[in-house]
């Protein structure tokens, strides 16, 4: 379908591409741009509900989420793009339940819509993560011919958060590996990252630091173990948890992890050739300016490549 | 027609089908149907009363067609045949509503549906009893040469009872030697004798019987035939070594240079060269060159093996040879794959080196395995000091395999043994429930607990080696949730086995395709009854044994090859099989010779005759598909036993109550116009 429609999409930032991840939005346009994909954003967008709304009345936040999905529709929209993983998992949940519990959910918030003049035929459009499209409708082979600055040296730790593998997807559950492909078509290293798709600790930063610090620390420590230069994600929550409250976590563990988290939208401008500021890099809190330094830097360490492989060691299975 | 006398009989199957179907209304219903002389229901037809009861009315009324409605004709089709056949009647004039599996099962919560849906099956077959004529069955005589595919534990049990009762043999094996999964073992379960030791007398009996003719490295083609007159392709890979010459002294393979991992025999945790043997007791003793491998079929230089054979036995110019067998019945024991276990990723197989598949731990707890029986970590060194096993690995998961693999909770019990005597080191096994069904199985699990072996009950998340906690530092860490205690837990360890599942081999659907046999939805080969019939398959003369046809342990899998070799035999000692006598037929006379029908036909079974410029069926070689006669444009070749007539009446019978006078009118079809 989105082949008919030339890469064509209605667009829902939600309010975190606005503020805190202002650079995700900047990079998403221009990497969009560049790969001929338009994005249409939904005219008087509201608000998803984000966890909390759904918690204490479920009615009126999946009413508020089916405005947007009726304002999208309207506007002629087949698909929906939401880069942060909240929205897109609010927007989709939606989606599918005012379908599948027509009495309990799809027929109360038709009655709400009803009020502003509105009405959503579930299903009418469907809802995508960013990444989805941009691997699948645009493909990594597209995405390669575009990459003009390949970001070679630099090792990579993917973390996909808890949200956006949790509908039923074509991608694996527990071990996604659709960004670590995607990190790789841009050159970079993609070290392995058994907590990859853990939680971040979501709003709990907000209820229990020791909680929320605990949850961040261990993310940390796994990219740093496996001695990734960098965390790239694709979820706001995700970012700004890992990013804003590193220094906290260090002052509570006493630990110094020093490890920048980027969106994988400011990878993708990189790699094509934009420049740092154009993708919004210096907005982090935790500077990327010495972990992109090493990009093109020859120096692939001769320590990391196994030593153990002596005449005694047993053979790895391949892997595929 | 009309003086045609027929009976109907309503089966109740118990509550089978009377729970839903009206089964007395439907036979005083049927009583009225046109020619219907007498209509009665029975409790069970199958039961020797039923069945007399039928012969007595054909005697008493005089009838001269039968209508049994009950279950499916895969089911009792023979038995109301010899019914009918005792009583003096042609058993083709019988005919079977299947008013269970097609009515009752099908509209359990529907009783009215049900009962019209019966009624219009009997109507229907009520109107095609009519149209059917006598017919003899054919008589074709058994060869006596049985074909066995598979050189794994059942399917040479099966050609060994064979070959010892006198009749002679071909097993056909796809690998270089014969032995399957059972010779990667070290131990078996639960008594903990050799698999080696008990197999390798059994494989050395196959190399040297009289009666059996061993083809290695080699694959079935093509299957032609039926039962007792099989043909069958079988192509001999080419293994570039002059058997006759060859003595297997392993000169060989220890001058060639090319090293590569074995995936087979040593299941990716060792070393084979590019000529081998897979194992030193393999049967037959000769090797292999694996021209994939092969630095001179690769690269053109090296001829080691040659260079250094004192007999002169390589021979690089060896073409794969094609072999035609006539064999009269098909034994199937093409075993299984193991699941591969990196579909699971989050365990971690292929990306932490420490974690090894059940197969890999076969291999290393054998004594003439990679490590030679020590159990180590990846590094080949290490002794584990704490070893985590993990139960249903792809199996009892609906994301792989629902079923149960069957053997994985006594292997890792096995394991369990294994580990504690060689090394002492402290092993969990993580399952979800334990199924230790068989004779001093249950004993084993005793034992192992007695042993000191950990148990934890509950399927594990995943497996990593990112530590959070003191003492996980450099360790695997098992996170699983204890579902006796009610906790999650997180347990270090330094290796992990996962039991993968037992799956149907890769190729299954293709070989069941090539022998004309289904499978399961699990992809399983399927027996003809899954309780009273487990060996035998719905084609007359293939039958199946092991692990193909669903997981089981050597106990099992010995016992179905040698009730396959029952089967076998008593088809042998019958000297000849009755044949369907259902064939397509073509009246020769008005056939055009247009010889659409010869390339349609899958079986080949028509022959153009040049001189009369008409095709003709071979009877040996029709199964009755019905193809040719679909396609015939003249409309010349008649389907014996379903007839155009014998078609049409029956769905004007199944219409009965479609049209007010209970009659379908129907009109020739009219050539549609191309588009």
């Amino acid at each position: 379908m989105s082949q008919t429609n030339g890469h064509s999409y209605a667009y829902y930032p939600g309010c975190s591409l606005q503020a805190t991840a202002h650079a995700y939005d900047l990079s998403t346009k221009r990497v969009a741009d560049i790969l001929g994909m338009q994005l249409q954003e939904v005219d008087d967008w509201n608000c998803c509900g984000a966890t909390e709304y759904f918690s204490i009345m479920s009615l009126p936040a999946y009413s508020l989420v089916a405005r947007n999905l009726a304002l999208a529709a309207n506007q002629g929209a087949q698909e929906l793009v939401a880069p942060c993983s909240a929205c897109y998992l609010n927007l989709r949940k939606t989606n599918d339940y005012m379908g599948k519990y027509r009495s309990k959910v799809g027929d109360p918030v038709n009655e709400a819509l009803a009020a502003g003049g509105l009405h959503y035929t579930p299903g009418t459009v469907s809802v995508r993560h960013l990444l989805d499209v941009l691997v699948t409708d645009i493909g990594y082979d597209a995405i390669a011919a575009k990459v003009t600055y390949p970001l070679k040296g630099l090792r990579i730790a993917p973390y996909y958060g808890c949200l956006i593998v949790r509908p039923d997807t074509q991608y694996n559950p527990e071990y996604p590996t659709h960004l670590d492909e995607l990190m790789r078509v841009l050159g970079a290293t993609v070290v392995d990252f058994p907590l990859k798709a853990h939680c971040c600790g979501g709003h709990m930063t907000q209820i229990s630091e020791e909680v929320a610090y605990e949850l961040i620390r261990r993310i940390l420590h796994n990219a740093a173990e496996y001695e990734a230069d960098l965390i790239v994600t694709l979820c706001p929550m995700c970012q700004l948890n890992l990013d804003a409250y590193q220094p906290q976590a260090n002052r509570m563990f006493g630990t110094s992890y020093n490890l920048p988290v980027l969106f994988f939208t400011q990878l993708m401008g990189l790699a094509f050739g934009l420049d740092a500021k154009d993708v919004g890099i210096g907005s982090e809190i935790v500077s990327a300016r010495n972990a992109l330094a090493k990009i093109g830097r020859e120096e692939e360490p001769a320590e990391r490549t196994p030593t153990r492989r002596d005449k005694k060691a047993l053979p790895m299975p391949p892997m595929p | 027609m009309a003086e045609e006398r027929v009976g109907v009989y309503v089966c109740h199957c118990g509550h089978n089908i009377a729970g839903t179907v009206d089964v007395e209304q439907v036979a005083q219903w049927a009583a009225e149907l046109p020619n219907v002389v007498i209509a009665r229901d029975y409790k069970f037809m199958c039961s020797s009363l039923g069945q007399e009861l039928v012969e007595q009315d054909i005697r008493e009324y005089g009838l001269t067609r039968v209508v049994v409605a009950a279950c499916s004709p895969h089911m009792h089709e023979p038995t109301f045949r010899r019914a009918c056949e005792r009583a003096g009647l042609n058993p083709y004039l019988m005919e079977m509503a299947n008013i269970r599996e097609h009515a009752s099962w099908v509209h359990q919560h529907s009783a009215e549906s049900a009962t019209d849906k019966a009624k219009a099956l009997i109507s229907g077959a009520v109107r095609r009893v009519l149209e059917l004529e006598p017919l003899e069955p054919f008589r074709a005589p058994i060869k006596e040469t049985t074909l066995v595919v598979g050189g794994g534990i059942a399917g040479i049990n099966a050609a060994l009872e064979i070959a010892n009762s006198g009749h002679p043999v071909i097993l056909v094996e796809r690998e270089p030697s014969i032995g399957g999964h059972m010779a990667q073992f070290d131990k078996t379960f639960p008594t903990l004798d050799c698999a080696a030791c008990i197999l390798t007398p059994k494989m050395f009996d196959v190399g040297n019987h009289p009666n059996i003719t061993l083809l290695t490295y080699s694959e079935v083609e093509q299957v032609d035939g039926y039962v007792g007159n099989f043909t069958v392709r079988v192509r001999k890979k080419a293994r570039k070594v002059d058997t006759s010459l060859c003595t297997g002294c392993g000169e060989c393979w220890e001058r060639c240079p090319a090293k590569v991992v074995d995936t087979v025999y040593e299941a990716g945790l060792g070393y084979r060269t590019a000529v081998y043997r897979p194992f030193p007791q393999a049967v037959p003793k000769y090797p292999v060159i694996d021209v994939e491998t092969c630095i001179y079929f690769q690269k053109g230089t090296c001829k080691a093996c040659q260079k250094f054979c004192p007999t002169g036995a390589i021979n690089f110019e060896q073409e794969d040879e094609t072999i035609i067998i006539e064999a009269g019945n098909i034994v199937l024991a093409t075993g299984y794959d193991l699941f591969d276990a990196r579909r699971i990723p989050q365990y971690g197989y292929g990306r932490l080196a420490n974690v090894f598949s059940n197969l890999e731990f076969e291999r290393m707890t054998n004594a003439s395995g990679p490590t030679g029986g020590k159990i180590v970590l990846r590094d080949g060194v290490t002794e584990p000091q704490t070893i985590a096993i993990v139960h249903c690995v792809g199996s009892r998961d609906k994301n792989y395999n629902v079923y149960c693999s069957a053997v994985c909770c006594m292997a890792a019990l096995k394991f369990g043994h294994l580990v504690k005597e060689k090394t002492g080191a402290e092993v969990y096994s993580f399952y979800i429930d334990m199924r230790t069904i068989a004779k001093n199985y249950e004993e084993f699990y005793l034992r192992l607990l007695d042993e000191g072996m950990h148990f934890v009950r509950g399927r594990v998340a995943e497996i990593t080696d990112a530590a959070r906690r003191p003492g996980e530092e450099g360790k695997l860490i098992v996170q699983v949730e204890d579902t006796l205690v009610g906790k999650q837990r997180r347990i270090p360890v330094d290796m992990v086995v996962l039991m993968g599942a037992i799956e149907p081999r890769h190729d299954a659907a293709e070989v069941a395709h090539r022998f004309g046999i289904g499978c399961s939805d699990a992809g399983f080969f399927t027996e003809r009854h899954p309780k009273l019939d487990p060996v035998a398959t719905m084609t007359d003369g293939v039958f199946i044994a092991g692990c193909c046809q669903g997981p089981k342990d050597i106990p099992e899998s010995v016992g179905m090859g040698a009730a396959a070799a029952a089967r076998v035999l008593s088809l042998i000692s019958q000297g000849e099989v009755e044949i369907e006598p259902v064939r397509a037929h073509i009246n020769e006379e008005r056939c055009s010779g247009c010889r659409i029908c010869n390339n349609l036909c899958p079986y080949s079974a028509i022959d153009y005759i040049e001189d009369l410029g008409v095709s003709r069926v071979n009877p040996a070689l029709c199964k009755g598909c019905g193809t040719c006669v679909a396609a015939c444009p003249s409309q010349v070749i008649e389907g014996q036993h379903f007839t155009f007539d014998a078609i049409m009446s029956q769905i004007e019978g199944l219409l009965w109550d479609r049209r007010g006078d209970g009659h379908v009118t129907y009109v020739e079809s009219e050539p549609v116009e191309a588009a």
